[in-house]
């Protein structure tokens, strides 16, 4: 049997190819189109899907779309109703949008399908499962385990903006859910909107910020109680009521009413290209804690009702790796997985396998085994592939054909300092660069951090680097023994291992805290000794696990910065074409694709044209 | 055809049918604005 999932119309547009209940391909439409969070309908993506498992459009035998229209469109109407006259703009705004496409949206899927191939018959029978059913098949039928806890954590879906689920077998019951307006998502949205960054794209970076709040500071304990007692009531069992008085979101086209944010915590929202100052970081580390403390109360209302050991995770707030982390020390279960494409792109895959299984009836085969392949999901290049390429730039290359020979060449670079681009086998699917479209550089370097943010990937100079390690790194560097294949947790750098911080520290301005060398591996130890952490195994991505194992004969450790291989506002590179420009067009010292190594000062006399992205 | 049977599906699943004239009222608009940009648009100005 097989079931193509889609993913599309919000953010993060995507497609999945199940075959007999294995995951064959996924991958985002931005990697193709080379729009960020592309949210079109996602034809590239459904052709590589395709591609990938040999079949044609008409050998598909349903298409399941991740979430259910109708209900949405319900939940919209009674919000407008509800808050009628409040929010009228918006209403005609979105209206036009749904009255004409999204409400008929069998039809644009029908459509889409033969665009993305026009031999499509039109055959294929369309199925709808809900948002946070699509998040909790994401989690749990991949996942190792046949018995499990499934929280779901996210913006909002139709109603549902957090789900506790059990999962049995080939079966995911729905326990309890909290509804719209009230959602984990959306208050972080809601504070990701007031300093000063992108909703949808931006949490990250308040994830990133909140170390640099100082936790002995009262501020960030008054703005933690102004959070409870104004913005939100939080339950014993982790629900949530949001006081909709401070929020716009509901009705209008923004997150919360700034006037009523601004005269609550005494200042300004920050403006995107505004300096952060020490109050912003106070609010970012909050709000942190808040959803964090939220997270933990639902982790252990999830072990209540399903009394499982194990406990699986998608929905946007899955991916806040801090509160990960501390889930994880929490020690609530035993076992943790998390989707990889925790987000909307990974209800492709959800929207799938809850067809196959829930729908069709159909048994697991995964049971010991994690069924997201490390995440390579996506497309894969041929040696002739990269020769056109070097052809097409008339770049300078030499091919090492023995894979021992490039990492023990690619180790040495990188000790030397270069940075290296990183092009190997197939792509990733979700967020994060995991090894095959990274950009990797030495984190002993104390420069390092500085020198990738602001002359590599053109960002923030407060954004963290996240290590790539041999899973024996992080038992000796941070205690950790759990395998951390998808990047999705940080833990503390062991304290052997750390560096003394300067008296007055905490008084630092930002820049001045992120130059202060934490550790032995400063690049990678963000402000407060955390790092987001990898681990690979031979058994995940060999050529990795070679480089690591190469580096740590160099430099006694086994662990290089890892982040993705792009610039701010582009999504990481998909092609041999994309890498080489992203690297010309950066001070990146060495590409590597395939068994193909390019020298910087080798290639003098390539001209590539910068592109522009616009930023995130 | 099949979107009516569907929403008509899903309206009796719910039950809300308080919310059946504002859609009805969405779906006329839907009607007029796809008839707008059909041969159809000399004759719907009329209407008004």
């Amino acid at each position: 049997m097989t079931i193509l999932g889609i993913s599309c119309y919000y953010h993060d547009a995507a497609a999945a190819l199940i075959i007999d209940g294995r995951i064959v391909a996924a991958a985002q439409e931005e990697r193709f189109t080379r729009i960020k969070h592309d949210a079109a309908f996602p034809i590239h993506a459904i052709r590589y899907c395709l591609q990938e498992g040999g079949i044609s459009i008409n050998n598909v035998d349903y298409v399941a779309f991740y979430d259910k229209p109708f209900l949405k469109f319900e939940r919209l109407l009674e919000t407008y109703y509800a808050y009628s006259p409040k929010g009228w703009l918006s209403f005609m705004r979105s209206m036009p949008v749904w009255i004409k496409e999204k409400l008929f949206l069998k039809d644009n899927v029908r459509k889409g399908l033969k665009e993305a191939d026009e031999n499509c018959n039109g055959r294929q029978l369309l199925l709808f499962p809900e948002h946070h059913l699509s998040h909790a098949a994401s989690a749990f039928y991949p996942s190792p385990y046949t018995d499990a806890a499934i929280l779901t954590i996210d913006g909002v879906g139709e109603w549902c903006t957090t789900s506790i689920a059990k999962g049995s077998g080939n079966n995911i019951e729905v326990l309890k859910e909290l509804h719209f307006p009230h959602s984990v998502g959306l208050l972080y949205s809601a504070f990701t909107y007031f300093l000063g960054f992108k909703v949808n794209s931006g949490e990250y970076k308040l994830m990133g910020l909140a170390p640099y709040g100082n936790p002995q500071d009262v501020q960030v304990s008054a703005y933690k109680q102004l959070i409870l007692d104004k913005l939100c009531t939080v339950y014993d069992d982790g629900s949530i009521f949001l006081h909709q008085q401070y929020f716009t979101y509901a009705t209008g086209m923004r997150m919360v009413s700034d006037a009523g944010w601004e005269k609550l915590f005494g200042f300004k929202r920050r403006g995107e290209d505004e300096a952060i100052a020490q109050h912003h970081c106070n609010l970012a580390l909050a709000i942190q804690q808040v959803t964090e403390d939220i997270v933990l109360k639902l982790a252990r209302t999830a072990k209540q009702l399903t009394g499982s050991n194990t406990l699986c995770m998608a929905g946007g707030v899955a991916l806040n790796c801090v509160a990960n982390g501390k889930l994880q020390a929490a020690g609530i279960f035993d076992n943790i997985y998390i989707q990889p494409a925790a987000g909307d792109a990974g209800g492709a895959i959800g929207a799938a396998l809850a067809a196959y299984h829930i729908h069709q009836d159909q048994p697991r085969s995964n049971a010991g085994t994690d069924a997201m392949h490390g995440a390579y999901l996506g497309p894969s290049y041929s040696d002739k592939d990269i020769i056109r390429t070097i052809n097409k730039y008339g770049a300078v290359a030499t091919h090492i054909e023995d894979s021992a020979l490039l990492t023990t060449t690619v180790a040495k670079d990188i000790a030397i300092g270069k940075v290296v681009g990183w092009f190997q086998g197939r792509m990733e699917f979700g967020p994060r660069a995991l090894g095959n479209r990274s950009i990797l550089a030495d984190a002993r370097n104390p420069d390092m951090q500085k020198r990738l943010n602001i002359k590599i990937k053109q960002r923030e100079g407060f954004r963290p680097f996240a290590p790539i390690m041999l899973q024996e790194e992080a038992v000796r560097l941070f205690n950790v023994k759990q395998p951390s294949p998808y990047m999705l947790f940080v833990h503390l750098v062991n304290e052997t291992y750390r560096k003394a911080l300067p008296d007055g520290y905490h008084n630092l301005s930002l820049m001045d805290k992120l130059y202060v060398q934490r550790s032995v591996l400063p690049a990678i130890t963000h402000i407060d000794y955390s790092a987001r952490i990898q681990t690979v195994s031979a058994n995940d991505n060999p050529l990795m696990h070679q480089l690591l194992t190469d580096f740590k004969c160099i430099a006694d450790y086994g662990v290089l910065i890892n982040t993705s291989f792009n610039v701010r506002g582009e999504p990481i590179v998909c092609t041999p074409d994309d890498a080489f420009t992203c690297f010309m067009t950066t001070d990146m010292d060495v590409l590597v694709m395939g068994n193909f190594i390019l020298y910087k000062e080798e290639q003098a006399d390539v001209v590539v044209y910068k592109q522009s992205f616009a930023k995130d | 055809m099949e979107f009516l049977k569907d929403l008509w599906l899903f309206m009796k699943e719910r039950k809300k049918w308080w919310l059946t004239p504002i859609i009805i009222a969405l779906l006329l608009i839907a009607v007029l604005i796809i008839a707008a940009n059909t041969g159809l648009a000399p004759f719907i100005y009329t209407l008004f």
